[in-house]
């Protein structure tokens, strides 16, 4: 079992989600079935073969750096679960 | 009286310019027919009024010859492309009250040509799902039964099931779907229309939730390969919103219709002969090639000796792309919110409530391939595989011109199975994968049926940038297949 019961809460905390103590035991089965099953991926011989981050082979040209976009602070908080005088707002986070 | 039912996008175009009927009335029959199909769950939120009022533009523009390529032309919008001023949820929880205040450069393009927007279609849950059995937004129906199980309910297929089944059960003329490792050409299988994945970088992503950006790309879902070309013609741009939006030439993709089969290469390869592949299908997979054959195209048999890799690569670079494109959801700026005393609380409950279980899912194992002393047994090996998967394809494109394969190793399954075992259910995608780590476009078009009379769809794989040769063997397909 490479996936116990203190990786999935170390990972859990890494993803920033909760998981709650009865669905941690399916979790964990499940989790180890998938890594079971892409390890097969061990067995390719990659010696010499670069990483492919992505397909996109054309150039990135380089553009002005201007800023395009003028949506309003109101627009921007208008979805914001919690806000106050154009500020989102979150749980104290200094002491 | 035009009978609507039975129109193409194309077929429409012309019924319009005729006068023989409007876009007022096109778009009323759908928002009938919608709402007398809710219980397919097709579509997260309807927009009617704003669908009557574009139709009444486009109708404006047609009796004063201003129209454009789709004008006054009812779709379903996946409910992935951010929608200026509608609700858009990516079938979460965790977006379940988020309006853009921006739209997606696909949708612009399409409300550009005229195109008229029924909807946000439903669809799994962050499009992570082969089945819409993951949306918050309940299940989606396929509207097709086995011919001896009447009311056995069906899957049908994800993640862009919604716009799948609407478009199969007549409740728009095409929609919007995405496709990340088979999103598109699955469902559309599943429910026997037709569903294009372009090359990435065909279509911007701008606007488009993401969910693994290597990967992403919007195509259309429609009833013909005809409305397939036209739809993707508004799709298609080169955005500077988006940076892997390509620069390439967008042709006239109708001109597939002047692309000849005769003389075109066809490969057929070894390794999707998998285990596991239903006879049926491949009955429709020898049928394919002989239809090829009769065209005057030659067959050559080739080798992707990687395929068997393509999924685990798939599922180890998907989830972890994912990991860092959904951090975004915290509860902070927008979306649904856990409110707790402590920060790092906040964002736990909120994405633990949030996410539904395949998100929580693949979120943690993106998170766990990504983590010290991971990272190069999984990520990076799974990076070196997918440049060996895209090595196959540009070797074997030296020798053919198209490859000819199944959509899926199965039809349409009943709505309730392979929800016990994550891997069987991501196996659905197993044919798809390849072309999708490969950036290739790629067509599913309904080629035949199994013996409950489930429809069975053909894949088209092309050389990237070449879908007017996709969309050519895909009108072959259509015309030869007696049905």
């Amino acid at each position: 079992m490479s996936i116990d019961n203190s990786t999935v809460k170390k990972v859990a905390s890494l993803a920033r989600i909760e998981i709650k103590s009865d669905e941690e035991d399916t979790l964990i089965k499940e989790l180890n079935n998938i890594i079971l099953w892409v390890d097969e991926l061990q067995k390719v011989n990659t010696d010499k073969v670069d990483p492919m981050l992505s397909v996109f082979n054309e150039s990135m040209p380089m553009r002005q750096d201007i800023a395009k976009s003028n949506y309003s602070n109101k627009l921007i908080m208008k979805n914001s679960p919690k806000s106050n005088s154009g500020f989102f707002v979150v749980p104290k986070v200094v002491e | 009286m035009t009978e609507f039912s039975k129109l193409s996008i194309s077929s429409a175009i012309k019924g319009l310019n005729n006068k023989d009927f409007t876009s007022v009335e096109l778009t009323q029959y759908y928002i009938e027919k919608i709402q007398e199909n809710s219980n397919l769950n097709c579509f997260i939120t309807p927009t009617f009024e704003t669908a009557l009022e574009m139709a009444k533009k486009s109708d404006e523009n047609i009796t004063k010859k201003k129209q454009r390529s789709l004008e006054g032309i009812p779709i379903g919008m996946k409910d992935l492309f951010c929608t200026n001023g509608t609700r858009t949820t990516a079938g979460s929880k965790i977006l379940e009250n988020f309006i853009p205040f921006y739209e997606s450069t696909v949708s612009e393009n399409l409300w550009n040509s005229g195109a008229i927007m029924l909807g946000k279609t439903n669809m799994d849950e962050f499009a992570m799902g082969s089945a819409n059995t993951t949306s918050f937004f309940g299940n989606v129906i396929n509207p097709l039964n086995p011919k001896s199980s009447k009311n056995s309910e069906l899957v049908p297929g994800g993640s862009s099931g919604g716009s799948a089944s609407a478009v199969c059960s007549g409740l728009c003329m095409g929609a919007t779907g995405s496709d990340t490792g088979g999103s598109i050409r699955q469902p559309a299988s599943f429910c026997g229309i037709v569903g294009l994945k372009p090359t990435y970088g065909r279509c911007s992503r701008f606007g488009m939730i993401a969910f693994a950006s290597s990967l992403d790309q919007a195509g259309p879902i429609t009833k013909t390969v005809e409305d397939s070309a036209l739809m993707l013609q508004s799709m298609a741009s080169f955005d500077q919103k988006d940076s892997t939006s390509s620069r390439k030439k967008i042709p006239n993709f109708l001109d597939f219709k002047n692309i000849e089969i005769k003389g075109k290469k066809i490969g057929i390869p070894k390794e999707y002969l998998i285990d596991g592949l239903n006879s049926e299908i491949r009955r429709v997979w020898d049928q394919g090639v002989n239809w090829f054959k009769s065209e005057g195209a030659e067959i050559v048999d080739i080798s992707l000796p990687h395929t068997n890799s393509a999924l685990p690569a798939y599922y180890i670079i998907a989830p972890a792309e994912a990991s860092a494109n959904l951090a975004r959801y915290d509860g902070i700026r927008y979306g649904f919110r856990e409110n707790e005393k402590d920060i790092k609380e906040l964002y736990e409950k909120t994405r633990g409530k949030g996410f539904g279980k395949e998100v929580k899912r693949r979120l943690m194992i993106g998170t766990y391939v990504l983590s010290a002393g991971y990272y190069d047994a999984y990520y990076l090996k799974a990076l070196k595989v997918r440049k060996l998967i895209s090595n196959d394809f540009e070797e074997v494109f030296k020798s053919c011109d198209l490859i000819l394969t199944p959509t899926t190793p199965n039809v349409a399954f009943p709505i309730g199975e392979k929800q016990t075992d994550p891997i069987e259910m991501y196996l659905n995608d197993v044919l798809t994968v390849p072309a999708s780590l490969a950036g290739l476009p790629a067509i599913s078009v309904p080629s035949g049926f199994n013996d409950e009379m489930l429809p069975i769809g053909l894949q088209i794989i092309g050389r990237p940038f070449d879908e007017i040769s996709v969309l050519s063997a895909g009108s072959m397909i259509e015309r030869l297949r007696g049905f």
